[in-house]
């Protein structure tokens, strides 16, 4: 249980590295987990390599929420953005090496769930993106 | 008299359990639902051994046993929120369905385009969704009585709103985010002033407070079983005999009828006008053992222990730096803190009080406008009911400390 806590998460949760909003971007998307108020927005720049030359987040919620959100776009930077959409819960729970229950998963995911329907190009972030 | 606390705790299995190895539960969720004491758990396991039967028309020993069980128990809901008759009180699933109820049947029959509802902002959604549907449907007019910065009713708002000459005004009788306890039956006078019916949300207040239907001159009270001690999937609607006689029925079905032919019916007289199909059976026994245990305690020595309980939390809680309390102060709130800690997510704070046993809830506990309004998009909430004990919170205050140590 303290493990959910790691200091790798209240670190990156206290002093994120990629919070912030990139214009002009790309990619632009935002949604909001019901449950709990959070919100994620995520911001793109793609190279013409198609790979991702830069990204941000932005939003606020809990210190899983935000602290995938800053794991995962550090993580993407630099890389296809075909790689980025095979991203999966797996991975996430990989970046923050903790196992969450079925309410906290909702936070630890929406920032993957925001950043695929983003560069999918979606109307909607679905569920179905992350499982 | 006042409660025996050591007692009182006896009567809660649940209490005694421990949430991990060695962590004794802490229960300060009672807001969202209650725990159960051994009378209820009793009088629902015992009706299921002995008497369960379909009720109504079965004239075997069963049937017989299980209507007069399910009626008994009306006669008691009815007796403690001191309604004129039992005919006034209808089984429901929960608050939220006798809102529901009202705004299906009444508020149909009674509302077009153009009238005014007068809600309040401090509304769970419970009261807010069933007249947004009216509203979509009948383009009726919805204002809300604002919320003061402390958390109480602009009263001298409403009474200008009720210039407008609304039509129904629902509200809320103690807010599950605030706790504030709002002057029902001052709302109830005003409106009545000028011609409007009222519709009391009693799921907070019912349970913890003496609540007489007479007293306030309500025309409609709607509350849940499952946070008075009784079990879930079951609730109750009162209203004023004149308008529940002029309601047309809610749901369609057995039971709610007198006669049925082929291409018509007779509704039921009442309550059964609005009970349509094989109701909670032992719920509705369940929730008249919940009633004749909170009475035998006595509701003003359970409002008078919470108020203990929380004016003792309220102070403890303002003593830690960084923590926000929202809503009045306690002369004016029932069992409820809602508070937000400087720079931890509520979520967070209850997660990790979780680890210490403590059950606290987190999020905007359905009033998402509320808590707009103050600026955030979640508070984490301690709520307090008659088993709860200053002990308790103070493993709250040292829980939050330790969240506070953890964040730093």
């Amino acid at each position: 249980m303290d493990d959910l806590y790691r200091e790798v998460i209240i670190e990156h949760y206290k002093n994120p590295g990629y919070r912030g909003r990139l214009d002009p971007h790309d990619i632009q998307f935002e949604d909001s987990n019901p449950l709990c108020g959070d919100h994620i927005e995520v911001t793109l720049q793609t190279a013409e390599d198609g790979t991702v030359k830069d990204a941000r987040f932005d939003g606020h919620g809990c210190a899983i929420s935000q602290a995938s959100a800053d794991l995962l776009i550090e993580s993407i930077i630099g890389k296809p953005v075909e790689d980025v959409k095979k991203l999966n819960k797996q991975d996430i729970l990989d970046m923050l090496g903790i196992e969450l229950g079925p309410v906290r998963l909702k936070c630890a995911l929406l920032s993957l769930k925001v950043l695929k329907a983003g560069v999918y190009g979606l109307g909607e972030a679905s569920d179905s993106l992350v499982e | 008299m006042s409660l025996n606390i050591t007692e009182v705790r006896k009567d809660f299995p649940i209490l005694q359990r421990e949430t991990s190895t060695g962590v004794q539960l802490v229960y300060l969720d009672s807001t969202a639902t209650s725990q159960k004491p051994l009378a209820v758990i009793e009088a629902m396991d015992n009706y299921y051994r002995r008497s369960n039967a379909n009720i109504h028309r079965g004239v075997h020993t069963l049937a017989e046993e299980a209507t007069s069980m399910y009626e008994a128990a009306r006669e008691k809901i009815a007796k403690f929120i001191n309604a004129p008759s039992a005919r006034q009180v209808i089984y429901t699933r929960n608050t939220t369905e006798s809102i529901n109820l009202v705004a299906y049947t009444w508020a149909r029959a009674n509302l077009k385009s153009g009238d005014l509802v007068i809600l309040t902002e401090m509304e769970h959604h419970s009261n807010l969704v069933p007249w947004h549907m009216l509203q979509a449907e009948r383009g009726i007019e919805l204002d809300f009585i604002p919320v003061t910065e402390v958390g109480l009713l602009d009263l001298d708002a409403y009474r200008s709103l009720l210039s407008r000459r609304p039509k129904l005004v629902s509200f809320t009788h103690m807010s599950n985010v605030l706790g504030t306890i709002n002057p029902a039956a001052e709302i109830i006078r005003l409106a009545h002033e000028v011609g409007a019916i009222t519709l009391v949300d009693g799921a907070q207040s019912v349970p913890h407070l003496n609540v007489d239907v007479q007293a306030l001159d309500a025309d409609f009270l709607a509350f849940s079983a499952h946070k008075m001690c009784g079990p879930t999937g079951i609730g109750a609607l009162y209203g004023r005999l004149e308008l529940l006689e002029k309601m047309p029925p809610f749901l369609g079905g057995g039971d709610m009828i007198k006669e049925v032919k082929l291409r018509s019916f007779r509704a039921n007289t009442l309550p059964h006008k609005f009970e349509a199909g094989t109701p909670a059976i032992a719920e509705a026994v369940g929730f008249g053992a919940a009633v004749d245990y909170l009475s035998a305690l006595g509701m003003d020595a359970i409002a008078a222990h919470e108020h203990e309980v929380t004016e003792y939390a309220l102070e403890r809680l303002e003593e830690i730096p960084g923590v926000k309390l929202f809503g009045p102060g306690a002369q004016n709130k029932g069992g409820v803190a809602a508070f937000t800690l400087e720079g931890v997510h509520p979520h967070d704070v209850a997660q990790i009080l979780d680890k210490d046993g403590i059950a606290v809830r987190a999020g905007h506990h359905c009033a998402q406008p509320l808590h707009e309004k103050f600026g955030i998009p979640a508070t984490s909430r301690a709520s307090f009911y008659l088993y709860n004990t200053k002990d308790e919170v103070d493993l709250l205050v040292n829980g939050i400390y330790k969240v506070k140590e953890m964040f730093g």
